[in-house]
């Protein structure tokens, strides 16, 4: 049995020296991510108290198109599954004398990319038939505070987006280094966190808006 | 319509300029105080080229990971930066003691400067100054190597360089909001203030707020990751309880800050309707948001300084710290009320009278925890073995004035009495009662406390003295002043009044300010006299004050790795323990290379270009907020791909080194407690007469 040094997945004594290098690392990317939500949480407040100031413009029931949503949805929780088929892959089928990475990290964090981008094309659809249909942010305060939040995590899935692209070229350029298995670690934390907040998201604004 | 190139720019952006069209005494200040600005970068940069200081600027300082350097880094933006915020004061001062009927300042100048005035000293003078003596003294007490991510608190003082950098270009280009340090919307939204001034307050408020954010985050970590071998939390330095609360609070309470203020810039540039007056926008929401980090961080000022008060008491005492248990739950106990106080800021807004009395008694709690505090000090110093050096000066004022400025806080927690004064000059001299002796007072005693641990060097006693003295009187001629033309009705940010009845106290508060401003230039000459009696001063040993913490374990300066081999820690008091148990100065036999991060210039790069994407956004210069945003991010990004570089000290070397310290401060005969402020003082603490019996 491991000891666990952070909460969430570890890396485990397998991996030697790395397992307690990254120690203080995750635990500051915890620490990050608690501001992170505190962001986000502020963002949701503002949403509520703006729930009704559609100024006689269209409201959740006029926009809202449900079925885009929980396609949006599947698509992240699909990408927070292979995300955490990543994290195992790392965790277990690799050790760490063998600074080759397993060729099933690569192939999991792919589709990780491949879900999230599907999200992120819907989102941005969406986006855009709302502001064609007449109701742009600058519309009403609701909005403003819809896209604000929604925009937000959005902005979010971007650069965690990114950030995948960078951590797939740097494996495959690079042996898998200890900071860069540390990278992997705080990254799937990332996409996971995003995953919590979608399903805060999807409860309060779109099935809230449409109660 | 903006420029393509040039965006919202025109040569009428250049403040110096306004002088020569139009030469009103207004004017002659706007553009005097911009030709400041111009002539002081001119001279720094002449003094660096004459000096041939650019190559050890960068390689010794801007490039540094080492926390001690980003301290004094932070020290010295901080004191630049209360220059400022001090003479703007003055002048603030010396248009309300004339503007009987109009002052000589025009309203818009005058609403200029009371907005950079708040914004400076809560965001540069006050938060780089608690951050930087954090950054100096934290890894020093728990005793680490560095902090938990030292290449984050490079950048992290870059990102609190570029708000400060900012509110400087202001001054030369443009103008600042009028809308106060809290830039309350819809006055600040864009169809009230079309300018860039609101926006300057914007970008600075926005990448230095990421900046804190991080610090907040680094010392979380570092406190709970970094200490030395044995320290537990309640073995922990009080300032470092302190520093760990303060930064818990950070980490929670700069989120509210950065979303308010992204979501005026989303109202300004994008026409977003957060907080104007149609479309369903909400002010109440941008208050809401405002406060819920604005109380908290009058709490992340205080709390270090707290821990100041109490190092230095224990110190300058010669006792453990009295009630150490009771400190740190009073400490927690303000962190979590902190949190449940915003909207006694805003009593008079509308909410109904029983929201108002659960704020209003939530805000008389805090009194208890803080009062418990006073007590504990008090304590300590009781049948203590006091020295009153310049700490022991500041403190003393600080319990007279700082006692005053609570219960003015107590009275202004009422809600029925809060409707009387709030908006009035009661409020001004309560936050200042409560933020010059606490907060400032408690930075100045630290500066005059560790500086010899800093520099090697102990600061000049009397000129010390003479300036704490000056602080106190100055401040008391202020401030309490305004208390009562609070009482008389006179509204803050006036630029005039009408009332005859107000001038004379106006006139007290100017004269009281000329003493402040004494008082700061009597700091200054104390650093400078200081500088130049340096080895009359000299404490290379490290202890000059007969420390109980481990800072004080080390040399003076301490080389870069903080400690040749990180000392184990039994309880409270570290190093007064060690002192009693027998030799500290014993030679060790064994020492091993320490493994420290290199240079880098990360930071200089976030520096760069952060500056140059406030600027670009705050003038519209749309192409050049892309080269910056795509700079720095591909800088981060291109950085991610090598591996973080560090170097390895070799065990001999850091043997060397510690060998000649241990090998001097055995020889050095010891000061007493008596001998302290002489020249014997070498940073040797020996055995106290009253303690030997």
């Amino acid at each position: 049995m491991t000891m666990q040094l952070y909460p969430g997945l570890n890396l485990g004594e397998a991996h030697g020296p790395d397992h307690a290098k990254s120690e203080t690392f995750v635990f500051g990317f915890w620490v990050f991510l608690m501001s992170d939500l505190v962001l986000f949480g502020m963002l949701f407040g503002t949403y509520v108290v703006m729930r009704d100031a559609t100024a006689g413009g269209p409201g959740p029931k006029e926009l809202f198109d449900l079925g885009s949503v929980a396609l949006q949805t599947a698509a992240l929780l699909l990408s927070s599954l292979t995300c955490g088929m990543a994290s195992l892959a790392l965790k277990y089928d690799h050790v760490s004398d063998a600074p080759v990475p397993p060729r099933s990290l690569g192939r999991w964090l792919a589709l990780t990319f491949f879900f999230g981008a599907v999200f992120l094309a819907l989102e941005i659809r969406d986006f855009v038939e709302m502001f064609a249909a007449g109701s742009p942010p600058m519309r009403s305060a609701w909005m403003s505070s819809f896209t604000a939040l929604v925009g937000l995590h959005g902005l979010h899935i971007t650069v965690g987006l990114i950030w995948i692209l960078v951590l797939i070229n740097q494996i495959g350029m690079q042996s898998l280094r200890g900071v860069i298995k540390q990278r992997l670690m705080v990254w799937a934390l990332y996409w996971h966190f995003l995953d919590i907040i979608w399903i805060g998201i999807f409860s309060v604004v779109f099935l809230g808006g449409l109660l | 319509m903006a420029d393509a190139l040039f965006g919202r720019l025109s040569v009428d952006s250049l403040a110096v300029l306004h002088v020569f069209e139009d030469a009103t005494i207004n004017n002659m200040v706007d553009s005097g105080a911009a030709g400041l600005v111009i002539v002081g970068s001119v001279a720094a940069i002449l003094v660096l080229k004459v000096f041939r200081l650019w190559t050890p600027l960068f390689r010794d300082w801007l490039f540094s990971v080492d926390h001690k350097r980003i301290g004094v880094m932070y020290m010295a933006l901080a004191l630049v930066m209360l220059a400022r915020g001090v003479i703007e004061g003055v002048v603030m001062r010396w248009n309300q003691s004339a503007a009987l009927g109009g002052g000589p300042l025009d309203p818009d100048h005058f609403g200029q400067l009371f907005s950079t005035h708040g914004t400076i000293m809560i965001f540069f003078v006050a938060m780089p100054f608690i951050f930087g003596l954090m950054n100096f003294v934290v890894p020093l007490q728990i005793g680490a190597r560095d902090m938990a991510f030292p290449v984050l608190n490079q950048i992290s003082l870059a990102l609190t360089a570029t708000g400060a950098a900012l509110l400087m270009i202001s001054l030369v280009v443009g103008e600042f909001t009028t809308g106060g340090w809290t830039a309350y919307p819809p006055y600040t939204g864009a169809v009230f203030s079309p300018g860039v001034g609101p926006d300057y307050w914007i970008w600075a408020i926005l990448l230095s707020g990421v900046g804190s954010t991080l610090t907040g985050l680094n010392f979380a970590v570092t406190i709970y990751k970094e200490r030395a071998p044995g320290m537990t939390l309640m073995r922990m330095p009080l300032f470092c309880w302190t520093a760990l609360v303060t930064s818990i609070l950070v980490v929670f309470a700069l989120p509210p800050l950065t979303a308010a203020a992204a979501l005026q810039a989303l109202d300004r540039y994008l026409d977003f309707h957060f907080f104007t007056n149609d479309l369903g926008g909400n002010m109440m929401v941008y208050a809401n948001l405002f406060w819920m980090f604005g109380h908290p961080e009058v709490y992340i000022l205080i709390l270090p300084a707290f821990g100041v008060y109490s190092e230095i008491s224990a110190t300058f005492a010669a006792k453990r710290l009295y009630g150490y248990e009771t400190l740190v739950g009073a400490t927690l106990c303000i962190a979590v009320i902190s949190f449940m106080v915003w909207v006694h800021h805003f009593f008079t807004m509308g909410q109904s009278a029983t929201i108002n009395a659960a704020f209003g008694i939530a805000t008389l709690l805090i009194a208890i925890p803080t009062g418990v505090k006073i007590y504990d000090w008090m304590a300590t110093l009781n049948l203590g073995r006091i020295r009153m050096t310049v700490p022991i000066v500041y403190m003393t004022g600080f319990f007279f004035l700082f006692v005053i400025g609570g219960l003015s806080g107590i009275m202004l927690a009422n809600p029925s009495i809060d409707f009387q004064v709030h908006n009035s000059l009661f409020l001004v001299g309560h936050f200042h009662n409560v933020i010059i002796p606490g907060v400032l007072f408690g930075i100045l005693a630290a500066i005059h406390y560790w500086f010899p641990k800093v520099f090697g060097f102990r600061l000049h006693e009397g000129l010390g003295k003479l300036a704490a003295v000056l602080w106190i009187v100055g401040f008391s001629v202020t401030f309490f002043p305004l208390y009562g033309l609070g009482l008389m009705g006179m509204p803050r940010r006036s630029a005039s009044f009408q009332d005859p009845s107000y001038e004379p106290l106006m006139q007290v508060a100017f004269y009281g300010s000329l003493i402040i401003l004494l008082a700061l230039t009597t700091v200054v000459l104390t650093i400078v006299v200081s500088i130049v009696y340096r080895r009359h001063l000299a404490t290379p040993l490290g202890d000059p004050w007969d420390g109980r913490t481990l800072e004080w374990w080390t040399s003076a300066p301490p080389p870069p790795w903080n400690f040749a081999v990180r000392p184990q820690v039994t309880g409270v008091d570290a190093f007064a323990a060690a002192k009693e148990r027998g030799d500290v100065y014993a030679p060790l036999d064994h020492y091993e290379p320490i493994t420290m991060p290199a240079k880098t210039s990360i930071g200089f790069v976030v520096l760069v270009t952060t500056t140059l994407l406030g600027f670009a956004m705050v003038w519209w210069l749309w192409w050049l907020a892309i080269v910056a945003l795509a700079l720095l991010v591909g800088a981060i990004v291109v950085g991610s791909f090598y591996p973080p570089t560090e170097i390895t000290i070799p065990a001999d070397d850091v043997a060397r080194e510690d060998r000649k310290w241990r090998e001097s401060a055995r020889q050095d005969r010891g000061v007493t407690r008596d001998e302290e402020i002489s020249a014997l003082n070498h940073g040797r603490a020996a055995p106290d007469m009253v303690a030997a019996e």
